[in-house]
């Protein structure tokens, strides 16, 4: 069953008439500003478009409907009382450019959700503004850029990177200008010091790290690395990607992290929404708070008011137009509210707690762990070398084969050193039995790979689409629909 | 414990399978002197009922005011459709599509949302979105200095009357890459930019310029004639427009002679609630032949194994999760829960209804314009045309009487002192389709009222 592009159901004269003004009005603008035509735009009704996005949304797994171990990603349940009570008139029809008269309970749950990130984090202070993680790193490495300028150090220009991490770490690196020196990784999971030792130098600017890492484990040379690199003049920056695993056990700031980001659509559990609105929020040491992103906010008795260029005139600047995604970080606020103290214990207690059950079960159950001396932490890598070679079953045919079992699948062929690998992460939402289905959905799997490889091969078989010709769909690039062009 | 279904007998059989005597024994290999057991500023739990009422009261305490503040950001009617669609978990709840088989719903959405943005701007392709307007256009100058391979200097030239605030980001984000901002300045009786503004750069290897439409200030620039000024001299056009307005006004794409190279802009208008600035949406389209220098993402229709038509995403090579540090861009996730009310939005009210509201907006505006500058000490401060945006200048400081207005439950615009200290005491007002006569007429009220209690300075 296909759903018809909505244009098909379009027809010349229907119009969904409730929703637009009763007249159209006159327009006293000079001929040539005008455009000729109507842009093409679906001439629906309002049940016809009700009902064709309800179908697609049918068409997609969810957190909501379907397990979702998608590693590195954290796709927790978002609690329905985040949305609700972030869309209320009062939050959702505020005007950023209100005063701050009439904006006093929006920045008071702001000021708040900035103290709560720093407790967590163990930072000096934060910015909500940067719009999603990789956004969060750019105002991170820009931050340690400007830090090195005011010091009339402007040679620093190298960033160090370990080989797994995140590829939005390198990108970030050099939209800052900055050359990239990657890290190798040793055999347990930790970043090879020796290996640092040589790379530091007079012009390093700092390293990005993720801890626990990308290969899932917990980066326990840590402080050592904190030192080399302080010792040689270098800033940290620690990537949030995987702040779940130690949310109230242990915090970057600690760690000797001068700037950190945090994907709160990750961590603090605001929707993901198919593909973003993120949240990245940063938080920073004392060296970095000058250099912040604008605006912040900020208490002066008991008024709350926005701090601007004045109030940091050092800053990097702005990165969003307003101040950043602010009914995501409402959500982030109610969530963060809701669990408290104790509840962000439990984050990353029960986040650990069933990563390591199932890396446990299916380890038992002969998957091939890629860090097995290590603890996972809230996620974890398995390894399908021996059934790619043996059945020639990859790692993204036991992918699309999890979907016929109505699991969404693990994140695939990522971190990009350990090959056909899964990266799994359940998070702490999940009951007991949940994950022991998703396990018995790998046992079967691959049971099957030896009986029948090809059913493997070919899967999926149940969803409204089998594999996609992923290189027609860039060769013979259709990106949009137009008038006339023929559908199947 | 909230949002975790374990029960005592499920830790206990869980550990049993893992070996070990204690959740506290998983955390070993953290060196135990960072471990930490406060959390300072972090209060207690409290439960779903109790912070719906301070969430309640929160909301309740900014809520009221009739706003005529646009400024980058503007109310319009959200039809209930739209929002009850998008909040569905299936939307709501899911990722990125990665797995394109499980996620056929967001794909063909995004599908139908690039060929909407193609169509109103006039262009080949679509992104499947970028964070907000101001950074789409900083993306917009890197991608144009990829594109433009005949220009060497990585230089921008960025009119006035673009938002001021799209100018800062742009700088932060773009500035620190080796790229060159040169402000364009304008006419301050117009508000517009003269294309004899452009003559500094007229011998100058320029990459790109960026055209507003409309302007910050509301007002529209001659598209066609700066168009082709850019073109003749090899720079590419940069339009950053407003998607509602490309209703009425003339989509990029027709511009002079050859059309823009590039269009991109705030989403907002498109079915996102004002929601304190954000989550909102950068949009952004091109020529075809520019697509492979696009940031983001982009959804391609293919077809699967037995030939039957399907969408996923295209173009990846293009993306930091292949190409690291040789990407287009840093970007990953985007806004996708903003472009699925967006298409929502789009196909309820149609190429007729978006008209309807832009025609509206655009006659209430000239209504507000005419009756507050009926008052004395108020004038038009710009000539020529306005879109849904308009200037007035007052005989006395803005900032006052914005203040007194605030005190009436009136936001009456945004004052252009700081930014644009030219035009005097100058304010942005805007009333879209959502003001009744009855609202401009409350304004004109209490405008009136606080120009007679408020000495002229």
């Amino acid at each position: 069953m296909t759903e018809p592009l909505i244009f098909e159901h379009s027809r010349a004269g229907r119009f969904a008439r409730a929703q637009a003004p009763v007249v159209r009005e006159e327009v006293e603008l000079p001929a040539d500003c005008l455009r000729a035509e109507p842009p093409v735009l679906p001439e629906v009704s309002e049940l016809q478009a009700v009902r064709h996005y309800t179908r697609l949304s049918q068409r997609n797994f969810s957190i909501d409907t379907h397990f979702y171990p998608l590693g590195s990603c954290t796709m927790k349940y978002n609690p329905r009382a985040c949305n609700t009570l972030a869309l209320q008139p009062g939050f959702r029809g505020r005007h950023p450019y209100a005063p701050a008269s009439h904006s006093q309970g929006f920045l008071a749950c702001m000021f708040e959700l900035q103290e709560m990130l720093k407790g967590v984090t163990g930072m000096q202070a934060v910015s909500l503004t940067p719009m999603a993680g990789a956004q969060g790193e750019l105002a991170g490495v820009l931050m340690i850029r400007a830090y090195h300028h005011a010091r009339n150090e402007t040679h620093r220009n190298e960033i160090l990177v370990p080989d797994a991490a995140h590829g939005t770490n390198p990108a970030t690196a050099v939209m800052c200008g900055m050359k990239v020196v990657e890290l190798p990784t040793d055999a347990d999971g930790d970043v090879d010091i020796a290996a640092l030792e040589q790379a530091v130098g007079p012009n390093t600017a700092g390293i990005m790290l993720t801890n626990p890492s990308t290969v899932g484990v917990f980066e326990r040379k840590i402080e050592q690395i904190a030192k080399i690199v302080h010792g040689a003049g270098g800033l940290l920056y620690y990537d949030g990607a995987n702040l779940n695993a130690i949310l109230g056990k242990v915090r970057p700031g600690d760690m000797g992290f001068d700037v950190i980001h945090m994907n709160l659509h990750k961590t603090f559990s605001t929707p993901h929404g198919g593909g973003g609105p993120g949240s990245g929020a940063v938080g920073v040491g004392a060296r970095l708070q000058p250099f912040m992103p604008i605006p912040v906010v900020g208490r002066e008795g008991d008024r709350y008011r926005w701090q601007d260029e004045k109030d940091l005139p050092q800053s990097i600047g702005r990165l969003s137009g307003f101040m950043g995604n602010a009914g995501v970080l409402l959500r982030a606020y109610i969530y963060m509210r809701m669990l408290g103290q104790e509840g962000m214990r439990q984050v990353g207690e029960f986040a650990t707690l069933n990563a390591n059950y199932l890396a446990a079960r299916l380890k038992a159950a002969g998957f091939e762990l890629a860090y097995p001396r290590r603890r996972a932490s809230h996620e974890f890598i398995i390894t399908l070398k021996r059934m790619a070679k043996d059945q020639g079953v990859t790692a993204m045919d036991v992918a699309k084969a999890l979907l016929d079992y109505g699991f969404h699948a693990p994140t695939t062929y990522f971190p990009l050193l350990v090959p056909e690998c899964l990266l799994i992460e359940p998070t702490e939402t999940e009951s007991k039995e949940a994950l022991d289905g998703f396990i018995d959905a790998m046992c079967d799997i691959m049971e099957r790979a030896v009986r029948d490889a090809e059913h493997l091969k070919g899967a999926p078989w149940t969803l409204p689409v089998r594999r996609l010709d992923d290189v027609r769909a860039a060769r013979q690039l259709d990106v949009a629909w137009r008038p006339g062009s023929v559908d199947a | 414990m909230a949002f975790i279904p374990h029960t005592e007998g499920d830790v206990a059989d869980m550990l049993a399978a893992i070996g070990a005597a204690s959740i506290g024994e998983l955390f070993d290999e953290i060196p135990p002197g960072l471990r930490v057991d406060e959390l300072p500023g972090v209060p207690e739990a409290i439960s779903e009922m109790a912070i719906t009422r301070l969430m309640q009261a929160r909301a309740a305490q900014d809520q009221g005011a009739l706003c005529f503040i646009g400024a980058g950001a503007y109310e319009h009617h959200i039809p209930a459709a739209v929002w009850e669609i998008t909040t569905r978990g299936e939307y709501y709840s899911a990722y990125t599509p990665y797995q394109a088989e499980a996620s056929q719903g967001t794909l063909q959405l995004i599908y139908e949302y690039q060929s909407m943005m193609a169509s109103l701007t006039g262009l080949d392709v679509s992104n499947a979105s970028l964070y907000d307007g101001a950074s789409a256009l900083a993306e917009a100058a890197l991608m144009a200095v990829r594109a433009n391979r005949r220009s060497k200097a990585r230089r921008i030239l960025l009119p006035r009357t673009v938002p001021p605030v799209y100018a800062r980001v742009a700088e932060a984000i773009a500035g620190t890459q080796g790229i060159e901002f040169c402000r364009v300045d304008y006419d301050t009786a117009s508000g517009t930019t003269p294309v004899a503004a452009l003559a500094p750069w007229e011998n100058e290897d320029v990459t790109a310029v960026v055209i507003p439409q409309p302007t910050f200030l509301g007002s529209l620039e001659a598209v066609d004639a700066l168009t082709d000024w850019a073109h003749a001299r090899g720079a590419l056009v940069i339009a950053v427009v407003n998607p509602l307005s490309l209703a009425l006004l003339k989509p990029p794409g027709q511009w002079g002679a050859a059309g823009a190279d590039i269009a991109c802009g705030e989403g907002q208008p498109l079915g996102v609630p004002l929601s304190s600035g954000g989550p909102y949406f950068g949009f952004m389209t091109t020529r075809a032949s520019h697509v492979r220098q696009m940031p983001g993402r982009i959804v391609g229709r293919t077809v699967d194994l037995d030939g039957k038509p399907g969408f996923t995403l295209t173009l990846q090579a293009r993306e930091q999760h292949i190409r690291r540090s040789k990407a287009t861009s840093n970007i990953c996730t985007n806004q996708g829960l903003m472009v699925t009310a967006a298409t929502i939005y789009m196909s309820l009210l149609g190429a007729e209804g978006l008209a309807r509201v832009a025609a509206s907006s655009h006659a209430n505006t000239r209504r507000l314009v005419d009756a507050l500058s009926a008052l004395p000490g108020v004038e038009r401060a710009l000539s020529g045309p306005c879109f849904h945006e308009s200037v007035l200048r007052f005989d006395r400081p803005v900032g006052p009487v914005l203040e007194a207005l605030a005190t009436r439950d009136v936001f009456g615009g945004y004052d252009l002192t700081t930014d644009f200290p030219e035009l005097g005491h100058a304010l942005l007002v805007c009333a879209t389709e959502t003001k009744t006569a009855e609202d401009i007429a409350h304004y004109a009220g209490a405008l009136a009222d606080v120009l007679k209690q408020q000495k002229v300075a």
